[in-house]
């Protein structure tokens, strides 16, 4: 097949994307409830997840409106008492910004966000290790109903909805990351220089 | 009742019912292949095969409702919003579990052809003769001569990519060139040759991904993008859909029938002989019956035992095909989630280009030639090597521009596998009717009662002490085994439930998949095989499909059936 022959086959199967039957695949859209978060909790968790992940010489996560995303993985696919530990850590985090600066946390700057979420990361590695939690930067958000272990430090929950959110969002996975829809071939040797950014998948 | 009347009927429209629709039809008989859910149609109705994460409201993760919705799905990695809908209602399909066994199945046209793992092997000539040399089970009524040449038939026309090994643990086949092997692994290849005097094998993963296009049926090649599992608009993976429909329908003998629950077979037991079948349409719960002079049930291993056992239930209490006391018996699959994962270093000058759908594979060597171990037969591995991504562990770096930096380049190399063990057939692993629950449509429904046993065991420290001792043979760093919990079904390679044999005491089906009883009713997937090897099983089915119908046709031209 030449490449014009697949070209057209690429553009009819698009195109056969937007006219496919709607029931036929997926047979139902999972439900999505309205978020359980206002417009200014969104802000607060942008302003966090761009903290964690910022703006250098490529966007940052408030730039792919991170906030939002993980306002939606919390409503739909988190537990009860994992939103409860997320809204906890919401409000930890807002807590903390008054006892050590006086004000909350959207008025600090740059460097202050940076030491208060520092500093609470490392109280999440030390609080995961003695609560013998496993690998949950790593895991996919949102835990298995009626799985009673021990849930992570909620800053662990705000990292992980932020690195997934992030690097799964079309400006964190083309932009930040490498992407091609249709690569065509498998090449595994493939030359690299440091500074060459990493595949999304 | 004239529109009833087909030549055959196939029960199931997967990966073997689309091969006996094809063959059937080719040889001029007129097809009606009935599927239980609903349609898809190729290209056109693979809705989400061009989307990316960012496509999907929740970014392909499963919401609570969903794993409150799917108890067996959420269980292992198919549940997630890209491939929703495309498994089991588990509320109106329900079954029972003895044991934990982990049922997943796909009830729309194409079956778990469109989700297949697509990996394809040859048995070789021992596994045909296992059974016999050692006393397990009953003896297989073929040889791999028997099936060679339909191996090649059906690995020419489904498009098979892999590499001519010349290793008679894994007969090499009708090929396209195979999916490459990237630089650590081909390294780890050279090195596992020598370090094991060329006893162990690293190969190319043989796959029904194609490396060439096949115009003349309609399909590229393989894009690389690993989104199998939507369903490829480019034909280049073997599907029903890609594959087998499109030649069936070319013919214009085939008749496709979706929403289409066969109750039963119907059973003249005056003449033993199947005269058609009985549906309950899933919409409308109409009660229908057709007729024809043959049948092919490839319903998938354990609905294609329901079947038989829910039919001339007044001839024999257990159902057609239970005279031998074996119907439903003999469970196998392949048991894995054991192996090994590792750091490689250096090769910090090569990334992979492209998303492979497939890896290496290690063929069996325990138990092979004058390797002998304290448990009977032997498992292959499959695996790959690959830089890791943005989910790796950084814990080092905290919070900020360093840890986005770090993230946005990709990391070390590493490598894992796993491995797949066979599973002997025991006669106490069953699957048998629980007419004590029901599913949507009122029928009842399958208990589950398996289990692995004290071989599967002691080859799983093989398994992972092997694959253990090949990755530090190799060089590779921070070696560590895995055993994850394993229960049977998880392979998702059902087999064993009307086994193929020499005596209708001992077996279901005879050496041309024909029910003892029923001659001209044959079972020709999963349910058949009389052992599992411990390669991936969907090519023989294939073989053994195309092989049964061609007979087929042949006795019916000679009267015979």
């Amino acid at each position: 097949m030449d490449r014009r022959e697949l070209l057209k086959m690429i553009a009819a199967a698009t195109g056969a994307a937007f006219v496919g039957n709607p029931l036929a695949w997926p047979q139902d859209q999972p439900n999505r409830t309205p978020i359980a978060f206002s417009k200014e909790e969104v802000g607060l968790l942008n302003e966090v997840a761009d903290t964690i992940l910022p703006r250098t010489d490529t966007p940052g996560a408030k730039d792919a409106n991170v906030g939002q995303i993980m306002a939606v993985l919390v409503t739909d696919c988190y537990r009860p008492d994992e939103q409860k530990v997320f809204r906890q850590g919401m409000a930890a985090i807002g807590q903390r910004s008054e006892a050590e600066f006086g004000k909350p946390f959207l008025l600090l700057d740059k460097p202050q966000r940076n030491g208060l979420l520092s500093a609470l990361n490392q109280e999440a590695y030390r609080y995961n290790y003695e609560q013998e939690v496993k690998m949950w930067e790593l895991a996919r958000p949102g835990g298995m109903p009626g799985d009673t272990s021990p849930l992570p430090h909620y800053f662990t929950l705000f990292k992980q909805l932020t690195l997934y959110g992030f690097f799964t969002s079309s400006i964190g996975a083309t932009q930040v990351l490498r992407y091609v829809a249709v690569p065509g071939r498998y090449d595994g040797e493939y030359p690299y220089k440091k500074g060459d950014k990493a595949w999304a998948t | 009742m004239l529109n009833n009347e087909y030549d055959a009927i196939v029960i199931g429209s997967g990966i073997s019912g689309g091969w006996a629709a094809k063959e059937l039809t080719e040889r001029g008989l007129k097809v009606l292949m009935l599927e239980r859910g609903r349609n898809i149609e190729h290209i056109k109705d693979y809705k989400n095969a061009h989307k990316e994460a960012w496509d999907y409201p929740h970014r392909d993760i499963p919401t609570q409702q969903m794993k409150l919705d799917y108890p067996v799905l959420r269980r292992d990695y198919p549940l997630n919003e890209s491939t929703f809908g495309m498994w089991v209602n588990e509320k109106e399909s329900p079954y029972t579990e003895d044991k934990r066994f982990d049922w997943y199945r796909g009830y729309h046209l194409g079956g778990r052809s469109l989700l297949w793992g697509r990996q394809s092997y040859r048995f070789n000539e021992e596994d045909f003769m296992a059974n016999a040399k050692e006393g397990i089970a009953v003896d297989w009524p073929i040889r791999y001569e028997d099936l060679a040449p339909w191996y090649d038939y059906v690995e020419r026309f489904a498009g098979i990519s892999g590499n001519r090994d010349g290793l008679d643990v894994l007969p090499d086949g009708q090929f396209q060139p195979p999916i490459p092997l990237n630089c650590v692994e081909k390294d780890v290849a050279a090195r596992l040759q020598k370090a094991f005097k060329g006893k162990r094998h690293l190969i190319n993963g043989r796959s029904a991904n194609m490396t060439q296009p096949k115009p003349e049926e309609g399909r590229a090649n393989c894009q690389y993008r690993a989104k199998c599992w939507l369903g490829c608009p480019f034909g280049g993976y073997f599907s029903t859909q890609s594959s087998t429909l499109p030649a069936a329908m070319k013919t214009g003998n085939l008749t496709v029938r979706p929403f289409s629950i066969v109750s039963r077979v119907l059973y003249d037991k005056d003449k033993k002989r199947a005269t058609g079948v009985e549906i309950i349409d899933a919409q409308t719960n109409q009660v229908i019956e057709y007729k024809s002079r043959i049948v092919f049930i490839n319903a998938s291993a354990l609905n294609s035992a329901w079947v038989l056992m829910n039919s001339a239930t007044d001839v024999w209490e257990g159902g057609l095909g239970s005279s031998s006391g074996e119907l439903g018996h003999n469970v196998m699959d392949h048991h894995f989630q054991v192996g090994a994962a590792a750091e490689v270093e250096g090769y910090l000058d090569k990334y992979t280009y492209g998303r492979r759908p497939s890896g290496f594979y290690i063929p069996r060597f325990r138990n092979w030639q004058d390797d002998k171990r304290d448990y009977l037969r032997g498992f292959g591995y499959q695996g790959g090597a690959g830089r890791d991504g943005w989910r790796r562990n950084v814990a080092e770096l905290g919070i900020g521009a360093d840890l986005k930096d770090a993230l946005s380049e990709p990391g070390n190399w590493s490598i894992g596998m796993t491995a797949f063990g066979e599973m002997l057939p025991y006669h106490e692993n069953r699957v048998y009717l629980n007419r004590q629950v029901k599913d949507k449509w009122g029928l009842p429904v399958l208990a589950m009662d398996v289990e692995i046993k004290q071989n599967e065991l002691a080859m799983r420290k093989d398994m992972k002490a092997d694959a253990m001792e090949m990755f530090e043979a190799a060089g590779m760093k921070k070696v560590r085994g895995f055993d994850h919990e394993y229960y049977p079904g998880m392979g998702i390679h059902e087999m064993g439930t009307a086994r193929m044999g020499r005596d209708p005491k001992t077996s279901v089906l005879n050496q041309h998949n024909q029910v003892w009883d029923a001659k001209n009713l044959f079972v020709t997937d999963g349910a058949c095989m009389t052992s599992a090897s411990c390669v991936n099983p969907s090519l023989t089915y294939m073989a053994l499909t195309a092989r049964a119908a061609a007979f087929a046709v042949e006795e019916l031209k000679r009267g015979n059936l």
